[in-house]
């Protein structure tokens, strides 16, 4: 293939990271902006959805599509009950203090990942697609459902924007972003708030999870690279902010693949991650703003 | 008065040094090695201290300085042919230049955005290591046992492969790095770290320049690492960049946080005893991290001073 | 403004925060050995002031002299170094730290110069500063107790215990009588009459009687300006203080 169809195959592959990407760091920056904590184990969550979508695939009867159904409405919801367990049982018992934070979620994240070792082992399974098409450019053929997988999320990515925008929990969530003791002194239940916001980051990775792992195969230490990336993400993006996150996972997720494709998947995390390093250094508010220059 | 270098601490970390000494004589052939590397990774730990323990800057990076050790002592020896002296001094001064590099870029930030930028920059190393595999062996890393026989000092010939000789050379680093934490500690260099770690506004506008402090600090605590480091190349002859990861940075924070973050004593007790719990779980599962995610919740949640931390606050508050 | 001994001079010192003009054009200039008092009322600048002073913050414009040097560019711990140390308004003490390492912190500073100092200087040197210091300010059987275990009043002592330890040549004191009863507030007003006699005092209080007895001369400032200036009796009759701040 010559430079430009590879160029463009390059492209899609980027588009479709990049929709996925945003989610996952979407729901990292909620995290972020919200609770002004950072999440170490957000990469997990991811993990987990995938694992779940597996053993769905397994369990659930009646085919690839019933399957991967069950999974999209089930996976979500039982990581986002255990991110609710993990804010009641942890976080909120060391007051979302930051540095302890980081430690509890890093404990947090060799629990859920080793226990996924435990339980479902060190191979790589894969799943099927519940829809399989190939669409046919004149240079070379693409998986369809690659293309579904970015629609869904593009979906999914508006229908958080108008929950965040139009919502009562979407206001509260806003509010307590914005100034969290402002809010609680208008009767916003912070504390509930950030149990809501941590549980909605979760399931957002979650969501990535599902409708990534007929692509990738599910295996306990693929929530790593997302973490990685969603970091560099909402760093650069800004916390918290819905747009910055979405144009930065873009930015990200496409110059990733292209980058990828060309050179090498490693000098391209080399470069991200020294990118996010620079940002830090040379911001003058620090990660929240709140630090003087 | 607290913390000052007075006899009675003195002879405390001699003690427990004495006692170290004498354990070698005592302890059956598995355990003996262990002991050996619980020191070189108590070095590490020790250094981590300095600057998470007494500065109050915690860092998720400093695996890469312990690989700068460990690269720095390796590759020449691999390559260059060089003895196990020179090797051992260019590790530690690679970590030292890298301790200092890092720390006039990183040392603006503080808190949160600190702990993300060593993160990031340790990750970098980690995949520079990975990306120039050619010459770094990557994952795989490189054996040294064929290239570093012994080391010689004056007529005398120390096999590196005499379990007595890994054992004594590690003790004596261990040594000189306990040593000088306590006497860093007990200063009044010390003294300042510790305000830095307090209050920094307040010590600044007690005449400190403490960004000074702060790089001063961060270049001990890397360089110990780096001693740690190239010991362990040394020592048990293997380099591999599984020991730039970032789980070889979570380690010294487990470490530290398990045996008293801010004394001098803690860092050995809790490596020696993560050391312990990680042997006996992988005997037991593949997944033996588990202890690891286990142990640092229940750290945060119930024992945030750690062993000797508790133990200070209890009964004995003189200890440094 | 060239005064007989003028140990600071600020030369059209200006603060802007966006478009917050906090201080405007404010030539201070204070003579060696006096206590000079700054009031106005809230949001008169007189902490901006001092935050520019001390080196807290960095002037937008303008410039401060001391001891006949420019030292518009000198960071805050270099500032210290000098002479000019200054105690905050909530109290900023080592909580976790004894009295005794409280005021040792400050003591040896003056004793590390060189880098051998910083490792094995003699603890008997720097004890002897603490002592001295915590005997001035009355605490000197609180050595061995921590600092936050101390009534408020003693964490104000205490304080100004460790700015003695650095040998200051101008001592900023913002809001020092605040939160004090009336017996610790004579007992700090002569500790501050003591002091005076060798380090010239400037501080920021909004009690007006004690300002009025235990200045020598008294600033006023609003809205970022200088109003006034001049002895307590002056003061007590200018009309404009009396409409701005006294209330008349």
């Amino acid at each position: 293939m010559s430079f430009g169809p590879h160029l463009f195959l390059a492209l899609l592959e980027g588009t479709v990271t990049a929709f996925v990407l945003a989610l996952i760091a979407l729901g990292l920056s909620l995290v972020f902006g919200v609770m002004r904590i950072v999440n170490i184990a957000h990469g997990e969550f991811f993990m987990l959805g995938a694992v779940l979508a597996w053993s769905c695939s397994m369990l659930v009867g009646g085919g690839a599509f019933m399957g991967f159904a069950v999974a999209l409405v089930v996976g979500p919801l039982i990581v986002g009950a255990m991110a609710v367990a993990a804010d009641g049982l942890i976080l909120r018992r060391i007051n979302y203090q930051p540095e302890s934070t980081i430690v509890a979620t890093i404990g947090l994240l060799y629990i859920i990942q080793q226990l996924v070792l435990t339980l479902f082992g060190a191979d790589a399974r894969p799943v099927v697609p519940p829809i399989y098409f190939r669409v046919s450019f004149p240079w070379f053929g693409y998986s369809g459902y690659k293309l579904i997988v970015a629609g869904v999320s593009g979906l999914l990515l508006l229908g958080t924007w108008l929950a965040m925008s139009k919502t009562k929990l979407g206001l509260y969530m806003r509010a307590t972003q914005q100034d969290q003791e402002m809010a609680q002194a208008f009767g916003v239940p912070v504390r509930r708030v950030y149990a809501k916001a941590f549980a909605l980051g979760a399931m957002l990775a979650a969501v990535a999870g599902v409708l990534v792992v007929p692509i990738q195969q599910a295996h306990y230490l693929m929530g790593l690279d997302p973490l990685l990336l969603s970091f560099i993400v909402v760093i650069i993006g800004g916390l918290g902010s819905l747009k910055g996150t979405v144009v930065a996972a873009f930015v990200v997720g496409i110059s990733d693949g292209v980058v990828s494709v060309f050179f090498s998947p490693t000098l391209a995390k080399i470069v991200a991650t020294l990118l996010v390093a620079a940002v830090l250094v040379l911001r003058p508010g620090g990660l929240f703003g709140e630090e003087g220059s | 008065m607290s913390g000052r270098l007075t006899g009675k601490v003195l002879a405390l970390h001699l003690g427990i040094l004495g006692l170290l000494f004498i354990a070698q004589f005592v302890l059956p052939a598995y355990h003996h090695t262990n002991v050996a590397r619980i020191m070189v990774l108590a070095t590490y730990a020790v250094g981590y201290n300095i600057l998470l323990g007494y500065t109050g800057l915690m860092s998720l990076g400093h695996a890469m300085f312990f690989a700068a050790g460990m690269y720095g002592a390796g590759l020449p020896i691999y390559y260059l042919q060089f003895g196990a002296v020179p090797a051992f001094c260019v590790g530690v001064l690679l970590s030292l230049v890298l301790a200092a590099l890092f720390g006039l870029i990183a040392l603006r930030t503080s808190g949160v955005s600190f702990l993300i930028v060593t993160m990031m920059f340790a990750q970098a190393c980690y995949l520079a290591l990975l990306y120039f595999n050619k010459i770094t062996m990557g994952d795989q890393g490189f054996i040294l046992s064929k290239s570093l026989e012994s080391v010689s000092l004056g007529s005398f010939e120390f096999a590196f492969s005499d379990p007595a000789v890994k054992y004594n050379i590690a003790l004596l680093l261990f040594a000189g790095s306990f040593l000088l934490s306590a006497l860093l500690v007990g200063s009044p260099t010390g003294r300042v770290l510790i305000a830095v770690r307090e209050n920094e506004e307040r010590t600044g506008l007690l005449g400190y320049n403490t960004y000074k402090y702060k790089l001063l600090s961060l270049v001990i605590s890397g360089g110990i690492s780096g001693v740690a480091g190239a010991a362990y190349a040394l020592l048990f002859s293997y380099v591999g960049a599984s020991f730039a990861s970032i789980l070889y940075s979570i380690y010294p924070i487990l470490w530290t946080l398990l045996g008293g973050t801010g004394t001098t004593t803690g860092p050995m007790i809790g490596t020696g005893i993560m050391f312990y719990l990680v042997d006996i779980a992988s005997g037991l599962t593949s997944s033996y991290l588990f202890v690891v995610g286990a142990v640092l919740v229940m750290l945060i949640l119930w024992f945030p001073k750690g062993i000797m931390g508790a133990v200070r606050t209890r009964w004995l508050p003189w200890l440094p | 403004m060239a005064a007989v001994d003028s140990l600071l001079e600020t030369t059209a010192l200006c603060k802007r925060f966006g478009g917050l003009h906090a201080v405007k054009d404010v030539d201070l200039s204070l003579t060696r050995g006096e206590i000079r008092a700054i009031i106005g009322p809230n949001g008169a600048g007189k902490t901006t002031l001092m935050n520019m002073i001390s080196g807290r913050m960095s002037p937008t414009s303008g410039q401060v002299r001391f001891k006949g040097q420019d030292i518009t560019g000198l960071k805050a711990w270099g500032r210290v170094f000098r002479g000019i140390v200054y105690t905050f308004q909530v109290t900023s003490i080592f909580k976790n730290l004894t009295c005794y390492e409280n005021v040792a912190l400050a003591a040896q500073r003056r004793l590390m110069g060189g880098v051998t100092n910083r490792l094995v200087l003699s603890e008997r040197q720097i004890a002897d500063r603490v002592q001295a210091a915590l005997l001035q300010v009355g605490l000197s059987a609180a050595g061995d107790q921590r600092a936050d275990t101390l009534p408020y009043g003693h964490q104000r002592l205490l304080e100004v215990a460790m700015a003695l330890a650095l040998d200051p040549e101008l001592l900023i004191l913002d809001e020092p009588l605040q939160g004090l009863a009336q017996e610790e507030i004579s007992a700090f007003c002569d500790l501050l009459r003591t002091i005076s006699q060798e380090v010239t005092v400037l501080l920021i209080e909004h009690n007006v009687s004690v300002v009025l007895e235990l200045a020598e001369m008294i600033t006023v400032m609003d809205s970022g300006e200088i109003i006034a200036e001049g002895s307590p009796a002056e003061i007590e009759r200018h009309r404009e203080v009396q409409k701005a701040y006294l209330g008349k």
